[in-house]
């Protein structure tokens, strides 16, 4: 069964309408990533698979659950605020600017959510913490608070906080664009590894490479609508639709990251 | 200072040689800070005229001593140390639940909490004391359907009319300083908390509030201190706080002046103790955010 059932999905504010007649869906264990220029409506749709937007119009299904409702016969019960927070626990979220809670360890940020939401023993939880920061490489910054960490280190905490959940799906906004250059490749490999284990990933991300290597599927969003779909190769080497086409060889033109990573490392030897 | 200069590593940038200098063993030529000097001339010329204004003046210094101990200051004392921490904890608990009601979706709840800090900061808090102590006039009889009246005169003595008045007005203020702890972190925490399951209130106990406090503390701490000399204002009530009980006393001898230091002594005790409090409580919240000092 599907993890992920969007059918019709409508989302506007105001009148600005950011998301249209969005359809897809993603399987269990898949990795999808959803490409698109700014503004597209990415960031918008992951936070409306996460509740944190409500949609206007269609419907959002996780895991054959109907999100935000229930079904009373032929009549819809909007979810109050706990049955909401009880839904969310099945998907996992992170975010571009990391959130780490800033008053909590690296260890406690990942604990919190199993002692809080789960109910889960403080000596249980901060010991699997410490195994989730392991397995992000940053066992040994376990008792480092945020402020104390790089951008990089900070992101990889904030997938150990999510994974600590056991969600079913992980949801990825853009993590590696508010990081410098040589800080990206850390948080892509947690996260190659993070899909490597079966989990259920959708990335929105600019990350092509990424995308490539990694994804299972590529979605290509543009002004809110989902305009082309495919396995990565076809979706990045042979794209159908122009939007795409323009969008890849926009990017392609652009300086890449690949350079500056050059530049970063040339600096380094040369200092 | 050693003369020797180093030749510093080629940097491609230009062929200039450095001197070589330590700034860890090098000797130091003192600035001089002429504006500190005639500051510490002021303040010390100030101090000599206070204390021989003191000495001069004729204030019976043994009387203060004879006082500063007595028991009936220390009753006063007492009873202004306890309604400062009640009215605190009324206010405090007031004022959590107002800032929360402000961030409600429920437009009843958010209106309530408006109006009750437009009314409570709106009018005098020596009018609100005695509107609550007269309480009587309006509302004879005080109770609950099923429970039982009471006359509003037994029950509103001056401790309860003192602690309500004290502690809503205090709460009306503390609410906005609470607000603006809440406005203070940012709503990607919010949603991180959302994110991983928690509900609007564990995520203000367990993320928000947390983060809050260092902010809230600071003007916090201030209102505490204020409270303890709001409690003076009770006196008007018949209150027998620390100013009560020296005014009672110096009706009867008038010893005006050395009652009165008596009571600002014990009133400076007070409040510095709470201010190392605050020290400590800034400290214990501030984990995580660095130093504060610019
Ligand atoms: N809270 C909001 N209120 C009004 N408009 C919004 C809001 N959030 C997003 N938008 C608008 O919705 C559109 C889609 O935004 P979204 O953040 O989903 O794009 P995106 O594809 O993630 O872009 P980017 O690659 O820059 O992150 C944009 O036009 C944006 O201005
Ligand atoms: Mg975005």
């Amino acid at each position: 069964m599907a993890v992920i059932t969007a059918m019709n999905v409508c989302k506007s504010y105001g009148h600005l309408q950011v998301l249209k007649d969005i359809n897809l869906e993603i399987q269990k264990g898949e990795v999808v990533c959803i490409i698109g220029p700014s503004g597209s409506g990415k960031t918008t749709f992951l936070r409306c698979i996460n509740q944190l937007e409500k949609i206007n119009g269609g419907s959002l299904w996780v895991n054959g659950n109907l999100t935000g409702y229930r079904i009373v016969g032929e009549r819809l019960l909007e979810l109050d605020e706990h049955e909401i927070a009880r839904q969310r626990r099945a998907t996992g979220m992170v975010f571009q600017r990391f959130n780490l809670f800033s008053h909590l360890t690296a260890q406690q940020n990942v604990s919190l959510g199993p002692v809080e939401v789960l109910g889960q023993s403080p000596k249980l939880a901060a010991s699997q913490a410490l195994e989730l920061l392991d397995r992000v490489g940053l066992a040994h910054k376990a008792g480092a608070y945020p402020a104390e960490l790089s951008g990089g280190q900070q992101q990889r905490v904030a997938i150990a906080r999510a994974l600590a959940m056991k969600p079913d799906v992980l949801l990825f906004d853009e993590p590696t664009s508010a990081l410098d250059p040589e800080l990206v490749g850390e948080v892509l490999k947690v996260m190659k590894e993070v899909a490597e284990s079966g989990i259920t990933m959708v990335v929105a991300t600019h990350e092509l490479n990424f995308a490539r290597d990694v994804s299972h599927r590529v979605v290509f969003m543009a002004d809110g609508r989902i305009v082309e779909v495919g396995k990565p190769d076809d979706i990045l080497r042979n794209p159908q639709e122009p939007r795409l086409q323009k969008f890849l060889s926009a990017i392609a033109t652009a300086p890449r990251p690949e350079s500056a990573d050059v530049a970063v490392s040339a600096l380094g030897q040369a200092l | 200072m050693s003369a020797e200069t180093l030749s510093g590593p080629r940097l491609g940038v230009s062929e200039v040689t450095l001197p070589g200098i330590d700034v860890a063993t090098a000797t130091r030529i003192r600035r001089f800070k002429p504006w500190r000097l005639l500051q510490l001339a002021l303040a010390v010329g100030f101090l000599v005229f206070i204390v021989n204004a003191f000495a001069k003046a004729q204030i019976e210094w043994p009387v203060v001593g004879q006082y500063l101990f007595a028991p009936s200051v220390f009753i006063g004392l007492g009873f202004t140390v306890l309604m400062t921490v009640v009215s605190m904890v009324i206010g405090l608990i007031v004022a959590v639940m107002v800032a929360v009601g402000f961030g409600s979706h429920n437009f009843v709840v958010r209106w309530i909490a408006k109006s009750y800090v437009w009314l409570f900061r709106g009018t005098p808090l020596l009018l609100q004391l005695l509107l609550w102590f007269n309480m009587a006039l309006v509302f004879p009889a005080i109770g609950l359907p099923g429970i039982g009246y009471k006359p509003t005169v037994e029950l509103m003595t001056p401790f309860i009319g003192a602690a309500i008045g004290l502690g809503l007005n205090a709460g009306a203020y503390m609410s906005e300083i609470i607000r603006a702890g809440l406005l203070s972190v940012d709503t990607g925490q919010y949603e991180a908390a959302k994110a991983i399951g928690m509900t609007r209130g564990k995520a203000l106990r367990k993320v928000i509030f947390p983060q809050a406090m260092r902010v809230i503390i600071p003007p916090i701490g201030n209102e505490f201190i204020g409270m303890t000399k709001s409690t003076s204002l009770a006196s008007v009530i018949g209150f027998s706080e620390m100013l009560f009980v020296v005014q009672s006393i110096y009706f009867n001898n008038f010893r005006v002046i050395e009652l009165l230091i008596v009571a600002a002594v014990w009133y400076l005790v007070v409040t510095t103790l709470l201010s190392i409090g605050q020290h400590y409580l800034e400290q214990r919240f501030g984990r995580g955010f660095g130093t504060g000092r610019h």
